[in-house]
């Protein structure tokens, strides 16, 4: 009868229906941090996320082990490494994506403004609504180009004027000029570029306080992926950025820091996860980097 | 030299294939028309029967005259009330019992489980129970205790939705499982609420597809008649009944009456009348199909 399956199961509902009773208190334990939002853009030492010994488990298998680091306020902090080496699920991490995994396990400690984010008075949904996150297929909803967008505000109960966030949204996603004049457009009708600039702009909608990424340009030209680094570079200057991307010279191009992971197996080679090799200012990872795994990734000698 | 080695291989690489092959190929290609041609001639006999037969009462007086025992005088004008009130019901009931099912099966329920599991067999199960057994439930739960609904149009009502609530859910489930998961992920993201998820993606995504299964699923029910004689329609009514008190009568039961009846004029009648519903059941199928077409999404 109990199956580990179930019991998991349970542990995870159990975990979203406790969330969901005190959300508000949780949501608000959050937002009354101090100059939380809309702070003056400058490369801080604040940390949004502190990442302490973080293993993730799908079924009791690691797929990243001991991630230790810290993501700073107003960073575009990428993540790379070579394909299975757990960039997606260590990023899923950070809204807690993970949860809605059934066998999905995370141990370790997550501080979020120094807040636990799997604490037990945490709920994921208040979770998300503060950090958002844009996927690797752009995946706008089968709605016209406003609806996408006006969706998030509107299930928030956001009581702004409706068109002011859209246009706000869309300007910032630097895609307002594009498609001001067919809003009720549907948005399966855009190119990809752009209904990966949609997303953003969904995203944006919701004022988060931190965006993430995962491979937003692998399924993007190369205009296309321009754009979007460019803006990448304005957004950081409102959001906090985590990118996992596959492409080491945007990693290059567009963080200030990067971690490098890397796929670790066991003596027996039967299971495999990634574990954090360097995590350090971009610009030393892709120059002088101290580890020589490093070096030979960014040089291209492996992987 | 070489070279025409080389072309000599090519064509015969490219020549003919063995004449066996082609034989074959057309031994099955001629089976597999049959197989369509049979099945359809089937239905091209049936109405080309019944026009022959039942062109001459196929009129307006069809619909607007109530039943009679002079065949001359005989409608179905009770028997398509009767059809419409029970199908209102049907639907009424059908729909939120059948998405409910589905929403609760695709999204709720672990795909692990084993409640979930049982419950799926069941439900694939019951779409094959034969539809006279349905009846009998019905006489036996709802006409009679302990619902003790009477011979009514509600009680025929609700015998018919369970008949077809199977149909509207496995539809409705595979529409709903046809929703990628990247829109769930995209809401979610968000922080919309699992029920905001479904409530304002994943179920107006999936709206064509449970149409048509709801469509498919009324246009079987309108059809049916063995499990409304066990609850006692009224084969015989020449009278216009009121939905909730009285007894009812329907198309079908109407039709299978006038078989009964000795009268070749009543013959004649029941053709028109079969000529009617398979009518109906053309137009609402074709709905569901231009429906399905209209607004399938490719994702």
């Amino acid at each position: 009868m109990d199956d580990p399956v179930t019991q998991e199961e349970r542990r995870t509902e159990e975990r979203a229906a406790g969330g969901a009773g005190d959300g508000a208190t949780a949501h608000a334990s959050i937002e009354v941090r101090p100059g939380f939002q809309h702070a003056a853009p400058s490369a801080s030492n604040e940390k949004v996320f502190e990442l302490h010994d973080i293993s993730v488990f799908y079924a009791g298998v690691p797929a990243v082990r001991d991630i230790t680091m810290d993501v700073f306020r107003h960073h575009v902090t990428a993540l790379i490494g070579p394909s299975g080496c757990g960039k997606s699920t260590l990023i899923r991490c950070l809204n807690r994506m993970n949860d809605l995994i059934p066998t999905a396990r995370v141990e370790g400690e997550l501080l979020y403004h120094g807040e636990d984010l799997y604490g037990p008075r945490v709920d994921p949904i208040q979770v998300r609504k503060l950090i958002g996150m844009v996927f690797q297929k752009p995946n706008p909803f089968p709605k016209s180009i406003y609806d996408n967008v006006a969706f998030g505000p509107r299930v928030l109960g956001m009581k702004d004027d409706m068109d002011d966030i859209v246009e706000g949204a869309l300007h910032s996603a630097a895609l307002w000029d594009e498609v001001k004049d067919r809003l009720g457009s549907n948005a399966y009708g855009m190119s990809g570029g752009q209904q990966q600039r949609l997303c953003i702009a969904r995203c944006i909608a919701v004022q988060p306080d931190v965006i993430l990424m995962d491979e937003p340009c692998s399924a993007l030209d190369p205009i296309s992926t321009g754009k979007i680094e460019d803006l990448m570079a304005q957004l950081k200057q409102e959001f906090s950025i985590v990118i996992v991307t596959h492409n080491m010279q945007q990693a290059a191009r567009v963080s200030d820091r990067t971690a490098f992971l890397m796929v670790e197996l066991d003596a027996d080679e039967r299971h495999r996860w990634g574990r954090i090799v360097e995590y350090d200012e971009t610009e030393k990872i892709f120059t002088n980097p101290s580890n020589p795994r490093t070096e030979d990734y960014v040089t291209g000698k492996v992987g | 030299m070489a070279v025409t080695g080389a072309r000599g291989v090519t064509n015969e690489m490219l020549s003919a294939q063995p004449r066996k092959d082609v034989i074959r190929n057309t031994i099955f290609a001629s089976l597999l028309f049959l197989a369509i041609a049979l099945a359809l001639a089937g239905l091209c006999v049936l109405i080309g029967k019944n026009l022959v037969e039942g062109w001459s009462r196929l009129n307006l007086d069809l619909i607007t005259q109530n039943n009679s025992s002079n065949p001359a005088e005989a409608g179905l004008r009770n028997a398509i009330i009767g059809t419409i009130w029970i199908m209102a019901f049907v639907i009424l009931m059908l729909v939120p019992l059948g998405v409910g099912a589905a929403v609760f099966l695709e999204e709720y329920g672990s795909r692990t489980s084993r409640i979930t599991r049982l419950i799926e067999i069941n439900i694939q199960n019951l779409a094959g129970v034969p539809s006279i057994i349905y009846g009998l439930l019905g006489l036996a739960f709802i006409a009679r205790a302990p619902l003790s609904l009477g011979y009514t149009v509600l009680a025929a009502a609700m015998t018919l939705t369970l008949l077809v609530l199977p149909v509207v859910i496995i539809a409705s489930r595979e529409a709903i499982r046809a929703v990628p998961t990247s829109i769930r992920e995209g809401s979610l993201a968000l922080g919309a609420t699992k029920w905001q998820t479904i409530r304002r993606q994943v179920l107006p995504a999936a709206i064509p597809g449970i149409a048509t299964g709801v469509i498919l699923a009324i246009s079987r029910a309108i059809g049916e008649t063995a499990p409304l004689i066990p609850l006692g329609a009224a084969t015989f009514l020449t009278f216009t009944p009121s939905p909730t008190t009285d007894s009812f009568t329907a198309m079908p039961v109407t039709i299978f009456s006038w078989v009964k009846q000795p009268q070749p004029e009543f013959q004649t009648l029941a053709a028109a009348g079969v000529l009617l519903l398979i009518a109906l059941l053309v137009v609402m199928n074709s709905f569901a199909i231009w429906l399905r077409n209209r607004y399938e999404q490719s994702w």
